[in-house]
């Protein structure tokens, strides 16, 4: 393998795992509500511009990051309490438009309670590269690994070992069901919208020393993540950590072999196919419509 | 039931408006904001049908309107072309892209189609601001005004004209295929598309049909932008404009044709009203979105109109 191809691979795994993170969220509210959420990737920037600016006014960084995760958790319950929660009578495409509204309620507000400017974060443990194979890894990239898969193991035991988190499968399998055996499915939904901001916001704390962030750098990112989430099947945990490195691959191989300019059109272009040729994604289950 | 004569009305009153416009708001520069108002409305009033009556949702209409403009744009100004073929030619493209794009995309439903479309509109942009040798990149790139048999089209009046007649003609062609067997069809693709198609309805086809429509529509409105406002920037094409489309369709209410103009009407003309508040601006359509879909689900002119017929009867 040349080196070249090794720093693609460990690029594209890095911001892979990213678009992971997130497209978790997307899956944990699609799960609960039925809903895409648009706003997503708002709380990705909220982590990290609130993780920046707390971080500036002295607090040291993990407390600010932990900060910034449960303010944007917070903005999840919000979202869910005076955005979804009254427009419940609306149709599909309306609540698409709640949602959308609220990616740029938050995005302006952003833009005036933080500024305009980029910001960066210090990495976690230095800048000195690692070298594996020929190719430079930034320590970073090791966090974001390791950050990535204990979330995703810490989930799966979650919503495999705990009653709530059992609970919400159960919610999420058959609502009516659920509720008749005591689970709350109001609860179920605001957990998923904390769990979901939370997430979003925690890939924004990881990805703003490799790439700084900005007031309006939630938009791309919400539609990788959403990508992703596509690629691997909407609502499955697994399909979610694929599709996520899957994008993050693509992209990164295609940006080095093929074109750096089109690096952004990667994912459209790979939604796209997987909706034509395999539309309930690489992991989710084949839906059939009762009439 | 709808009556034959309640369309006319409805088009006549809005060519009375278009007129009367002008006459109550003198100057340029509302002349210019009503122009840009036509030609927002112009581009709802097609999305309405793809939305509004067929029921399906279109999160990247502004790649189309992008299309249409920089087919202008690039083969007025760069190669010579007469502006009627080279709109025609950007009509034909997107109509193409759309049809080519339609049948397997329509096959889906709700989010995936949301999805589809959005990635659609997403690529059409960055393509527009990638090509830098054609489209002048992100910086844009300027647009050689229209002309017709040596004619050039000039001045805020007359391009006013021409975008209300635009707009008219738009809305008749809208109010009439509603009212017909297809518009039928529509709004059982709508109401239950399953049983619309055991009843012998091909619903994909209708869908296609109404798809490539609204996005011919929009690729002749983005035409007219590119050379009424003479500069081009691939924003035009952009993620955000489409999102502003699909909430004009929704405040004014999805399903009315005239509610998709109202709409178009507020929030083209709004922001004008409301530049002291300019940083305020993503704030406010946020707002104005959720605030809409929370109190109004309708929309604003299928809700009035359901409160006077009931206050009248």
């Amino acid at each position: 393998m040349s080196a070249t191809f090794v720093q693609f691979l460990l690029a594209g795994l890095t911001v892979g795992a990213i678009y992971a993170l997130i497209a978790l969220g997307f899956s944990l509210i699609y799960n609960a509500s039925h809903l895409i959420n648009f706003a997503q990737g708002e709380f990705v920037m909220l982590g990290g511009l609130a993780t920046v600016f707390v971080f500036a006014a002295g607090v040291p960084l993990p407390l600010a990051a932990l900060l910034a995760i449960l303010a944007a958790a917070a903005v999840g319950v919000a979202l869910y309490l005076f955005g979804v929660a009254p427009a419940r009578g609306a149709t599909a495409v309306g609540l698409i438009i709640v949602t959308i509204g609220a990616s740029i309620l938050l995005k302006g507000l952003a833009g005036v309670v933080f500024d305009r400017n980029f910001h960066g974060l210090p990495p976690i443990s230095g800048e000195e590269p690692l070298r594996i194979l020929g190719a430079t890894l930034a320590p970073q990239s090791l966090w974001i690994f390791g950050v990535t898969a204990a979330v995703a193991l810490a989930l799966w035991l979650f919503f495999t070992r705990t009653l709530q988190g059992k609970a919400m499968l159960a919610a999420a399998f058959n609502p009516l069901a659920a509720e008749l055996v005591g689970v709350d499915p109001r609860r179920v939904v605001l957990v998923s919208f904390a769990l979901a901001g939370a997430l979003g916001a925690l890939a924004g704390v990881l990805v703003t020393p490799l790439a700084p962030t900005h007031f309006q750098v939630g938009t791309m990112l919400g539609l990788k993540g959403f990508a992703a989430a596509i690629v691997g099947g909407l609502g499955s945990g697994p399909g979610a950590m694929v599709g996520g490195l899957v994008v993050g691959l693509a992209e990164s191989l295609a940006a080095g072999y093929l074109s750096s300019a089109y690096k952004d059109a990667i994912a459209f272009v790979i939604i796209l196919l997987v909706l034509v040729l395999r539309p309930s994604g690489l992991f989710g289950a084949k839906t059939i419509e009762r009439v | 039931m709808r009556l034959p004569s309640s369309r006319h009305l409805g088009l006549a009153v809005l060519a009375a408006v278009l007129v009367l416009l002008p006459l109550a708001l003198p100057g340029t520069y509302a002349l210019d904001v009503l122009t840009n108002v036509g030609i927002a409305a112009i581009v709802c009033v097609g999305l309405n049908l793809l939305i509004g009556y067929a029921g399906q949702i279109s999160l990247g209409h502004a790649g189309f309107f992008g299309i249409g403009a920089y087919a202008s744009a690039i083969l007025v100004t760069n190669e010579g072309w007469p502006p009627l073929l080279a709109m025609l030619a950007g009509m034909a493209l997107s109509g193409l892209l759309a049809f080519a794009v339609a049948r397997p995309i329509l096959a889906l439903r709700g989010h995936y189609l949301a999805m589809a479309t959005l990635g659609l509109g997403i690529i059409v942009s960055i393509v527009l601001s990638q090509e830098v040798e054609l489209t002048g990149g992100p910086d844009g790139m300027p647009v050689d005004p229209f002309t017709v048999a040596g004619l050039e089209l000039t001045g805020p009046l007359a391009w006013y004209a021409t975008v209300a007649v635009s707009l008219l003609a738009v809305t008749w062609l809208s109010l009439n295929l509603v009212d017909s067997p297809i518009g039928r069809a529509l709004r059982a693709v709508h109401g239950a598309e399953i049983a619309a198609r055991v009843c012998g309805v091909d619903t994909t086809a209708y869908k296609v049909m109404v798809f490539v429509l609204s996005a011919v529509i929009a690729s002749y409105a983005g035409s007219l932008y590119a050379h009424f406002a003479g500069w081009l920037t691939p924003d035009e094409a952009g993620f955000l404009r489409s999102i502003q489309f699909v909430t004009m369709v929704v405040l004014g209410g999805m399903a009315s044709t005239f509610g998709a103009i109202v709409g178009a009407a507020l929030l083209t003309a709004l922001p004008q009203f409301l530049t002291v508040f300019h940083d305020y601006e993503h704030v406010l359509l946020g707002a104005v979105m959720m605030a809409t879909m929370i109190f109004l689900p309708r929309g604003l002119v299928p809700t009035l109109a359901t409160r006077c017929a009931r206050s009248g009867g």
